[in-house]
């Protein structure tokens, strides 16, 4: 049994495995399936300032090897959150980390705040990089200004571990992630979806009720590698991998490429179960090649 | 409920028709309890363009042979292959998932189950329960030629079968809302599913002649537990998961016109 504690920052990981937003719920949905004690993080649900209702449907699409989805943040606000959701969650010995999402500065401030005060909440994940909602989300994670603006405000109220999730949307997402490092971020999370679309040719209308939304699942896994690779080498701070992960073995590749950690998405509704399976995965290829500790495959990708 | 991941072997696979095919499973262990109009979320492994489970209303539940029937329409690639199982095959499931169908209180009422293509097939389940507690469903059962017929002998086991069909090949001709049997007699409870706009016709007819009405949804979902907000279908309440809160809802909660 290989020592499987990692760390984003001061954050402390029993192991590298959490959970994506938006695709784990709170955690409490998949109870039945996953000891979720077990897990390194539980990253829940999008969060906003105000409640959001989220986009019409229809808002999946299946694509080949990957899904699209425009659920458009859908949720009750930061106030339920705190009020209803929290107490339901804060007893799991997992790391809970709230997704902290926004489409003004001033939200997403007021947001980080209040989750801030939360004892049992020892982290944040800054969504500046979601594709479905109009205004703000993605447009603070396309540019280095946008970036570095949000999450320098936010820094100045939020003192736990702030993990900033970046868009694959863009040119160079080296330059987000730098952005995102000078303005304080403890660690930097990457990728959201993809922007894509579907179309339904028989009745020649978009299969989305947004026309674009974003993808993820296995299709994705190598964009993913590639730009965790690449912003592994261009920042100091820890960075956390996902894209495509379905398995123990997406999990070691997004490692050697320099991830501390890794989420497991839309994996989570193909097999309910297998976050647990990805951790002892881990586990038997660090035995198998004679690892002590997780720690000793991060970035050790021989070129 | 507590929900599984099981792995289900196939006693038999029976083409039904030329688009359905009827998935008769089992476990060596005793299968969880499952309520009517539930549903479970099958793995499809073999097909490298399908990722994501297929969500299938459980047909039947039979305690005591130990099995659960899937009545499968063959729709796409996920469906296509199930209709490639044999006996012997193991299909992984996770089940139950959703709310299922609220059972009457008083068993003086009468129930009305109509169902349009594979939407009937939650309602032999139902059938069945509302048979075991002493209240006698009557099926309406609709669709477009006698070919999407179904199980007409499964369902005549628990009570009568009144039939449309658009052809007028079986049954009377044209829609289930459009059967004498409306006129004819009375019910103190609906249930129905099928294709949407037949169940907006039924809700439309049960609110106008002021029967409660219950409807299953189909809303394509992913995760099936109410964790990626995709199934959503908007109610009074706001946007919430087909899945998780449905498939089953009262109309009075939901926001269709009618």
């Amino acid at each position: 049994m290989a020592d499987l504690r990692t760390s984003i920052g001061k954050l402390e990981l029993a192991n590298p495995v959490m959970t994506a937003s938006g695709t784990f719920g709170y955690g409490t949905e998949f109870a039945d399936f996953v000891d979720l004690d077990r897990l390194g993080g539980v990253i829940v649900k999008g969060t906003t300032l105000y409640h959001r209702e989220g986009n019409p449907y229809p808002r999946m699409a299946e694509t080949p090897a990957g899904m699209l989805n425009a659920v458009g943040l859908q949720n009750k606000g930061v106030d339920y959150f705190c009020e209803h959701i929290y107490p339901t969650i804060k007893d799991y010995r997992t790391n809970m980390i709230v997704n902290v999402s926004g489409s003004a500065i001033e939200d997403y401030v007021a947001t980080a705040e209040r989750i801030n005060a939360l004892e049992a909440i020892p982290a944040i994940e800054l969504n500046i990089s979601c594709p479905n909602v109009k205004q703000g989300g993605m447009a603070f994670g396309v540019t280095a200004k946008g970036a570095e603006e949000v999450v320098r405000a936010v820094r100045q109220v939020y003192d736990k571990t702030l993990i900033v999730k970046l868009s694959p949307n863009v040119t160079d997402i080296t330059e987000i992630a730098r952005a995102a490092e000078a303005a304080g971020a403890d660690s930097v999370s990457l990728i959201n979806t993809l922007l894509g679309m579907a179309i339904d040719a028989e009745r020649r209308r978009p299969l989305l009720s947004t026309v674009t939304g974003g993808m993820s699942g296995p299709a994705v896994k190598p964009i993913a590698l590639r730009m965790v690779w690449q912003v592994a080498k261009a920042v100091k701070i820890p960075v956390v991998g996902l894209g495509g992960i379905t398995n123990g073995t997406d999990a070691i590749e997004f490692m050697l490429a320099g991830a501390s950690a890794i989420e497991v998405g839309t994996a989570n509704f193909i097999d309910p179960a297998v976050t647990g399976k990805i951790i002892d995965e881990i586990n038997a290829y660090l035995d198998r090649h004679g690892f002590a500790s997780v720690r000793d495959i991060i970035g050790a990708l021989e070129v | 409920m507590k929900k599984y991941i099981l792995d289900l072997t196939v006693r038999e696979a029976l083409a039904v028709g030329k688009q359905f095919v009827l998935l008769r499973l089992t476990s060596e262990n005793p299968l969880p309890e499952m309520l009517p109009g539930q549903f479970v979320e099958v793995r499809v492994d073999e097909t490298p363009s399908v990722l994501l489970r297929r969500p299938i209303s459980i047909h039947y539940y039979d305690k005591d042979a130990n099995e659960l029937g899937l009545l499968v329409q063959l729709i796409g690639n996920g469906t296509r292959w199930m209709a490639t199982l044999r006996s012997g095959d193991v299909l992984n499931v996770v089940l139950p998932l959703g709310n299922g169908f609220t059972l009457p209180a008083d068993k003086t009422v009468r129930p009305l189950l109509v169902g349009g293509g594979v939407g009937v097939a939650p309602l032999l389940y139902l059938g069945m329960r509302l048979k075991e507690m002493g209240v006698t469903p009557t099926f309406l059962l609709g669709s477009r030629t006698e070919n999407e017929l179904m199980q007409i002998v499964e369902f005549e086991k628990y009570g009568p079968v009144y039939i449309t069909t658009e052809n007028g090949a079986v049954g009377e001709q044209g829609y289930v809302t459009q059967h004498s049997v409306l006129a004819r007699e009375q019910f103190g409870q609906v249930y129905t599913c099928g294709p949407k706009p037949m169940m907006v016709a039924v809700a439309r007819w049960a609110k106008g002649v002021g029967v409660p009405c219950e409807v299953s949804l189909e809303n394509k979902m992913a995760c099936g537990v109410g964790a990626c907000l995709c199934c959503v279908e908007d109610t009074k309440e706001g946007n919430v998961c087909v899945c998780k809160e449905g498939p089953v809802f009262s109309i009075d909660k939901l926001s269709w016109q009618i």
